[in-house]
């Protein structure tokens, strides 16, 4: 049997996910240079906020039907919140500080964020299990199941709802106009602290459906499941060329396909033995990563022009 | 000038200090006999985060063999109380803690850590400080038996013991079991690249071999890993009818579930890192059927723990005594003995500190009681005597005991 359409299929799943992410770091940084290193527990808060409409909301045994986009709207809520909020109380008075501080003050909220869900979330300690979507659907050579179909479609959907949403709406190209000179913006009678809490609200929706995505695919999540997935989906923005919301996604999905070749097919190569297999997916990645940097350092589409938002 | 002047002052303090403390030393010495010596016994296991459910299972493990000591006056004049400290199962940590057990005056000895990596780094930190470490969990057989032990055993550390058995016979009765047992004959084998873990897998993997098993494919995850994707899809393309893995729950219950997910209806089998009730409760229906090996047999099934269990029930204890709990209390129950042993054949009075930690060492090596999980007795290498296995299975939402054994090693 040939693997390889099963394993492009897993790294073209693992990489929607990862662009799912990557959105909420590139828009941020498209309109405030703000590399937001809490963006991974925004995330990690989402997955927790679908959890509690499913387990303590939701009556038992409801139908997934019903379930799923109840909880995304539970999870959306509640990362659209921590990211409106991280934003307001510690990102927007450090506003005008060195560029330093703002960042700091993101490592210090990502370990707060942390360190709240796994003391006074109830079991968050170890891992919790999460209500997961198992039907398999066999196409051709390739079996995937009902959450990569709703991670496909759910991504799908986002993404051009966002092309859509930034090129057409109003608020949209404010934003655009934003990124490209915030104070000339302004003086145009442009609300930039509006279009600011916009762009967090928007990356903490879309990491709130990547973390449903996340739940029912792999069935179960945990308080430290944002770090690995936030530097990923980090790399994926730079990758992509970091403000450029199509950069993200391709950057997402570049990075996945990478990953998961290189785990599948690395050590197949004669002499590679020792370096291929599961445990050095993460090397090939980052050295994907310094290859793209090298060549082309302002990422695969990343063009410093107007369409950065 | 002045920075000689600085020199000699600090001298003198430092010389006035130390001969404060040697004082300090003597004078809890001379106090022993008097009947309110209080010695620690410390705790190191990973308390939060991973697996910290058996982690936790250790430290209250201890805590009643402490307090049962202390309720039924084991060593007369002499009281016990446990230092638990969290090594988040990171071996520099346990590091850490081990100086922090070393450094503190009244602590006799150390029960503890869980991780065979978390291990390596504290075996030398004990042996500097003369004090005795018992794990009640390590399988890695180079802790005790050197390197090179598979050709030649050397004890590295004369200070530690463990009441657990190796690697060498787990992996070696699994593959017995996976092959004679349930007649596989073509396993995946991945590890998660720590002490333990790839340890484990490679005895898992020649001794499959050599009962005439073959190899389907091998892998390695790291630790922290999530999406197994594209391991899953290798696996399945691979043919096996089992999946050995070397490593700890939160990966195998992943695992598991995701090769599950995928169709792939085969059986993932694994050591005592993975038996916990948390790898059920995590991987739900997807764990039905898989398999663990563990050492000694179920604390359920004693009949010298059902004290022991009760016990840890009416505290409400958080953890799982399942796998390790009730070598920790034995392993705590050695150096309480050890102690009882030192300050009988001292005339009936403890040695001052440094001399008290030593003695409790040769102690220890000669220990032989019935402890709860069994006979508690080391052999010239420091590993327990005891070599008692058991397969466990998930039926029905629980571990269940298929096979209990002692395993001589082939």
């Amino acid at each position: 049997m040939n693997t390889l359409p099963q394993q492009l299929a897993n790294g073209l799943l693992l990489g929607s996910m990862y662009g799912l992410i990557a959105i909420g770091y590139t828009m941020v940084y498209g309109i405030v240079q703000l590399i937001n290193f809490a963006h991974g527990e925004i995330f990690m808060t989402g997955a927790f906020g679908a959890l509690t409409v499913y387990a303590y909301i939701l009556p038992d045994g409801t139908s997934m039907v019903v379930a799923v986009p109840l909880m995304l709207i539970g999870g959306g809520i509640v990362s659209v919140v921590v990211a409106v909020g991280a934003e307001r109380f510690a990102y927007r008075p450090l506003r005008q500080a060195p560029r330093l501080a703002p960042l700091i003050t993101a490592i210090g909220l990502s370990l707060s964020l942390q360190e709240l869900v796994r003391n006074f979330y109830p079991g968050a300690d170890k891992a919790r299990s999460f209500p997961s979507l198992d039907g398999n659907h066999d196409i051709g050579s390739v079996t995937i199941s009902d959450a990569d179909i709703f991670l496909v479609i759910a991504a799908i959907i986002c993404m051009s709802g966002l092309a859509w949403f930034v090129r057409k709406s109003r608020t949209g190209r404010a934003m655009q106009a934003t990124a490209q000179d915030p104070d000339t913006a302004q003086l145009m009678g442009i609300d930039t602290n509006r279009i600011i809490v916009i762009a967090f609200a928007i990356g903490g929706f879309f990491a709130a459906v990547a973390a449903v995505s996340y739940g029912l695919k792999y069935g179960n999540i945990d308080y430290r499941m944002g770090f690995l997935m936030g530097l990923k989906a980090f790399t994926a923005a730079v990758m992509g060329g970091i403000g450029n919301i199509y950069g993200a996604m391709l950057g997402g999905v570049v990075l996945g396909v990478a990953e998961t070749l290189a785990s599948a097919y690395i050590s197949k190569i004669p002499g590679m033995e020792q370096l291929g297999g599961s445990s050095w997916a993460n090397v090939w990645a980052f050295c994907l990563l310094i290859l793209v940097l090298l060549f082309r350092p302002q990422g695969l589409l990343g063009e410093r022009v107007a369409d950065r938002a | 000038m002045r920075q000689r002047s600085l020199v000699i002052l600090t001298s003198v303090l430092t010389t006035g200090a130390l001969t404060l403390t040697a004082c300090g030393s003597r004078d809890s010495g001379s106090k022993s006999d008097s009947s309110s010596t209080t010695l620690t016994i410390g705790v190191d296991a990973p308390l939060s985060g991973e697996n910290s459910t058996t982690g936790l299972g250790i430290q209250y493990g201890v805590q009643i063999a402490v307090d049962d000591a202390n309720k039924n006056n084991w060593v007369p004049g002499v009281k016990f109380k446990i230092k638990a400290l969290d090594d988040k199962a990171q071996p520099a940590t346990g590091q850490s803690n081990a100086t922090a057990f070393t450094g503190q005056k009244d602590v006799v000895g150390a029960v503890g850590p869980l991780n065979s990596g978390v291990a390596q780094s504290m075996q030398q930190v004990f042996a500097s400080a003369n004090m005795v470490e018992i794990s009640p969990s390590n399988t890695n057989p180079a802790l005790t038996q050197g390197k090179d032990w598979a050709t030649s055993k050397t004890r590295p550390y004369k200070t530690y013991f463990r009441t657990a058995t190796t690697d060498a016979l787990q992996g070696a009765f699994a593959a017995d079991y996976a092959y004679n047992g349930l007649k596989k004959k073509k396993a995946f084998v991945v590890d998660d690249k720590q002490t333990y873990g790839a340890g484990l897998a490679g005895i898992f993997n020649s001794a499959f071999k050599k009962l005439g098993g073959s190899i389907a494919g091998t892998d390695h995850v790291n630790t922290g890993d999530t999406d197994f994707s594209s391991l899953v899809t290798k696996i399945k393309n691979s043919g096996a009818d089992l999946l050995y893995y070397g490593g700890q729950y939160d990966e195998s219950e992943k695992i598991t579930k995701q090769l599950k997910g995928a169709g792939v209806k085969i059986p993932l089998f694994g050591g005592d890192g993975m038996f916990a009730t948390t790898y059920i409760q995590t991987a739900g229906k997807a764990a039905e059927g898989d398999l663990a090996t563990s050492v000694g047999v179920p604390a359920d099934t004693l009949p010298a723990a059902k004290q022991f269990i009760a016990t840890y029930k009416a505290k409400g204890y958080k953890g799982d005594y399942g796998a390790y709990g009730a070598y920790a209390y034995d392993a705590a129950t050695a150096i309480i003995k050890a102690v009882k042993a030192v300050k009988d054949a001292n005339g009936d009075k403890l040695p001052a500190s440094n001399d008290l930690r030593s003695k409790v060492v040769d102690a220890v090596q000669k220990s032989d009681f019935e402890g709860i999980s069994g006979k508690v007795a080391f052999d010239e290498y420091g590993d327990t005597t005891n070599k008692q296995l058991t397969v466990y299975q998930v039926a029905n939402g629980a571990w269940k005991a298929v096979k209990t054994g002692t395993f001589n090693g082939s």
